[in-house]
């Protein structure tokens, strides 16, 4: 029987995963995949939550989670391609107009 | 001999944990953004493993059907597939691997130390008919606020990508 605190410990790989990828990497694409990456292991964690409390509210949440992360997808690579037009680049160390 | 159940989740486990392994080490960015469609496939598995088998369904549309798509037009739009990855420079490891490790333990902690209050999970229920009668009964608001977020987030991503 897989109890709740396997699939709570995945979750937890997953997002420290998530966090390594948005530290290490430079590119802005590369950085928005790990951010999805994070989304997934927390909807993980409350759909397993749900699941073994046998309550549907945590699904509910998820489903909200989805919706945003739907539209932060379309806003985020809109502002990616708005950058790489202005800028020629993706590399986010070289997008610095805003550092002092 | 374990269960079936169990034989499945490590399977999916494997594939989610190392295909997301693949995303964030990786040079080419297009493999990467194939192993995250891996990825969230088997999350979209271990979903059905959890009985929720609506947001498997929404995971499978919504993240592999429509984010991963415009994942791979921004991929096109704005590098070179041949083009040589960008650098990372090896200062960023070691504070990135405190920060990661000092997080991780703390969730691993918390996940040990906390006693979890949890049911048997009821077998073979549907959820789709709860979900939609708490959308359209306790979280009405929410619901229609979300469609007002989507509504407002396509006008921007049309006005940021439009030529001036």
């Amino acid at each position: 029987m897989v109890e709740l605190n396997y699939y709570l410990g995945l979750s937890s790989i997953l997002f420290a995963i998530g966090v390594i990828g948005v530290l290490v990497r430079r590119n802005a694409i590369i950085i928005f995949m790990s951010i999805e990456l994070m989304f997934n292991s927390i909807n993980l964690s409350l759909i397993s939550f749900s699941s073994f409390l046998g309550d549907v509210t945590g699904q509910i949440l998820v489903f909200f989670i989805i919706a945003v992360a739907a539209a932060e997808a379309a806003i985020g690579l809109a502002i990616i391609i708005a950058l790489f037009r202005n800028k020629g680049t993706v590399n986010i160390d070289e997008i610095n107009i805003l550092k002092w | 001999m374990p269960e079936l159940t169990t034989i499945l989740f490590y399977i999916f486990a494997f594939i989610t944990v190392g295909f997301a392994i693949i995303v964030v080490s990786t040079k080419n960015v297009m493999y990467s953004a194939v192993s995250l469609f891996m990825s969230l496939f088997g999350i979209a598995a271990l979903f059905l493993l959890l009985r929720a088998d609506f947001l498997a369904l929404t995971q499978v549309m919504v993240y592999i059907g429509g984010i991963l798509v415009l994942l791979i037009f921004g991929i096109m739009l704005t590098t070179k597939i041949t083009d040589a990855e960008i650098k990372t420079n090896n200062l960023s490891y070691i504070p990135a691997a405190f920060f990661t490790t000092g997080i991780f333990v703390i969730l691993i902690f918390v996940l040990y130390t906390t006693k979890w209050n949890q049911k048997t999970p009821i077998q073979n229920e549907e959820t789709i008919s709860q979900i939609g009668k708490a959308l359209l009964s306790s979280y009405v608001l929410p619901f229609e606020i979300a469609s007002i977020v989507l509504l407002v987030a396509l006008v921007g991503a049309i006005m940021f990508s439009r030529k001036k």
